[in-house]
């Protein structure tokens, strides 16, 4: 199946005085039709900046300096303005982070769903609403039809979380990027948030780029997860694989260092270290200077990801038999 | 409907638009701000009277075929010696009721007030938005040109525009236009905190996710600015329209009081205190109290206007 969405060795750069930042270094992947791939990482391993590129909603001096990014077989990274503006409103849907400040305070929710709906299917303005009110719906906001002309402040976070998902999904999108869409919800509400995404994109065969620092949603929604590091792809594989067999000694750690409930009361292990910065980042692999398990040429070859066997991009990756969880 | 017999109780009336306007936060803040109660009367009643002045006055002081020079110099509420008139407010040198040059000077004074001020804010939110949401080189042109203009006192800066617009007018249309070369020295001496206001308030808007969303969805620069960003920046310049009015009121009247504002033609109030101050040591007290009292009263109900919404409005004064 030809992917959805296709990143080749995407590269976006921040000219600074103090040199060229890269917060994402050459990052390849794809995502298919009705897959949800989760991309994990620490605060400003580059997840967002990614998501971001796809988009083209970079704020400058951040800007595409290197890779190519293929939407339903159509490259998109190097558009004029105006054409990528036409294309990613129709293709690409996004869920904000924050519900709190991604719907227009002063249009009711009907509004803010009818304008996408308008700007992208040729539909009238009445019928823009009622699609409006289907998609609320959807999304299960109670008494949608009496809900659609409130205003955002009048919905609790957990539903306009729903409506920005409903404002995502009107304009019927092949692709959704997710951008920590959980994290400024309760944790009984993001349970929901999560499993309402995932049906309606299996429903819609709709590609999801699932962005968050969160391993459990990852587990609970992803299909496929990325691990990023530092900017770079660290590991990438099936979601379960990569959880129970992390091949990459950052993968390992990192789930070495989630509370799980099968560990009851022992210590959590810590990565000793911190992510490199981006003005000062170390030859080769990025990570080697907090790896445990560094060796010779570490420090001197990036390692690539090599497909499709070993997943990881690392020189000495874990074996079958290191297995850290079972 | 009205005489269909009624079975069981009436369903509560669902609450009228009016109905919910009078229960809102606002309206209720209002009402429990005497000052801003009686704020609102007196400027209420003076736009009123500005309105209907030519209906109100008792004279028009501006028909040369109505006023009788005897009548000059009259004091208030006592008969003219010559003529046996008697006039509330008394009359100036000219035999002109005070009172009706009050009504008429009313009218020029606000309508300069509130045109001076529309004009500071269109121009003051467009620069403010475009300079806010596009950035670069616009935002640094726009706002350095509002750096140095903020640098000069406003009045400075009127009187310069004042005099410009004065040499490059033909001298048979300089009174004509005068009142409009008023509102665009006041005008345009004003705008620069509405910008800077509306730019601030931006470029907090600007980096909100919901206009990254209509970004997303492919809306015009145009179209996140007029319909995304302008509803929500405006509460606050609401609070500078209203203490602008105030300002634009006292500029005009200090423009007029220096002799170079409202022609003697059609008097605004502050042409009038100018006029009445001369007659000060004189004794004829009335021709510019009158004036000066009504200017005191006017500016100072919109201050206290202005002041009350700038605290209705400030949610951490709630």
């Amino acid at each position: 199946m030809a992917p959805v969405l296709s990143l080749r060795n995407l590269t976006v750069e921040i000219p600074t005085r103090h040199g060229v930042l890269r917060p994402v270094d050459s990052v390849s992947y794809d995502i298919v039709a009705g897959e949800i791939l989760g991309v994990v990482g620490e605060s400003g391993a580059g997840k967002s900046m990614a998501g971001n590129a796809v988009i083209g909603l970079l704020n400058r001096p951040a800007r595409i300096t290197g890779g190519e990014v293929w939407l339903n077989g159509a490259r998109i990274d190097n558009l004029p303005p105006e054409g990528l503006r036409k294309l990613r409103g129709k293709r690409i849907g996004m869920v904000f982070q924050d519900p709190l400040t991604s719907l227009n305070p002063l249009l009711t929710v009907g509004d803010q769903i009818a304008e996408t709906i308008l700007e992208h299917l040729p539909v009238s303005r009445a019928e823009a609403r009622e699609r409006a009110i289907a998609a609320l719906e959807e999304v299960g906001i109670p008494a949608a039809r009496d809900r659609v002309d409130s205003y955002p402040h009048a919905f609790s976070g957990g539903m306009r979380q729903r409506v920005v998902i409903a404002l995502a999904l009107c304009a019927e999108p092949d692709l959704v990027i997710a951008d920590e869409p959980t994290t400024a919800l309760d944790v009984s509400v993001q349970a929901q948030i999560i499993v309402l995404l995932k049906r309606l994109c299996r429903e819609r065969g709709t590609a999801v780029m699932l962005v968050t620092h969160d391993m459990g949603v990852i587990a609970e929604a992803a299909d496929r997860v990325a691990v990023m590091y530092a900017g770079r792809l660290a590991e990438i594989g099936p979601v379960a694989d990569v959880i129970q067999h992390p091949r990459h000694p950052y993968t390992a750690g990192l789930m070495g260092s989630t509370p799980g409930a099968s560990q009851g009361q022992a210590r959590l292990t810590q990565i000793p270290g911190a992510m490199p910065r981006l003005d000062a980042m170390p030859p080769g692999c990025a990570f080697h200077p907090r790896c445990p398990r560094r060796g010779p040429g570490c420090d001197i070859d990036p390692p690539p990801v090599r497909a499709p066997d070993a997943r990881a991009a690392c020189h000495y990756p874990l074996t079958v038999a290191e297995d850290v969880t079972a | 409907m009205a005489d269909l017999p009624r079975t069981g109780t009436p369903a509560p009336a669902a609450p009228g638009r009016l109905r919910k306007a009078w229960d809102s936060d606002i309206v209720w803040s209002f009402r429990h701000a005497p000052v801003a109660v009686v704020s609102l009367v007196v400027v209420t009643l003076m736009v009123l009277a500005a309105v209907f002045a030519p209906l109100i006055a008792p004279y028009d002081p501006f028909d040369p075929g109505t006023l009788n020079l005897m009548n000059g110099f009259t004091p208030p509420m006592e008969p003219n010696a010559f003529t046996g008139d008697t006039f509330w407010l008394g009359t100036d040198d000219q035999g002109r009721d005070v009172f009706s040059t009050i009504l008429f000077g009313l009218r020029i004074s606000l309508f300069v007030g509130f045109m001076a001020v529309a004009l500071a804010m269109v121009l003051g939110i467009t620069l403010g938005l475009l300079a806010g949401y596009l950035g670069g080189w616009v935002d640094t042109i726009i706002m350095r040109v509002a750096d140095v203009q903020l640098t000069f006192p406003a009045i400075l800066v009127a009187m310069l525009i004042f005099g410009v617009a004065k040499g490059i007018t033909p001298p048979e249309l300089r009174n004509e236009v005068a009142i409009w070369v008023l509102i665009l020295a006041i005008g345009l001496s004003d705008w620069v905190q509405f910008a800077r206001v509306v730019r601030g308030a931006t470029l907090v808007e600007k980096s909100r996710d919901y206009v990254a969303a209509a970004r997303l969805i492919g809306r015009g620069s145009g179209a996140i600015m007029l319909r995304h960003i302008l509803p929500n920046v405006l509460s606050p310049v609401l609070v500078i329209a209203t203490i602008s009015l105030a300002l634009a009121i006292i500029a005009e009247a200090t423009l007029s009081f220096l002799g170079i504002g409202a022609p003697p033609t059609q008097p605004s109030l502050g042409t009038l205190i100018r006029i009445g101050q001369g007659f000060l040591f004189s004794g004829e007290w009335w021709i510019l109290l009158f004036p000066a009292a009504t200017l005191l009263a006017l500016a100072l109900a919109v201050n206290l206007l202005g002041d009350w919404l700038r605290d209705a409005l400030n949610p951490r004064l709630r």
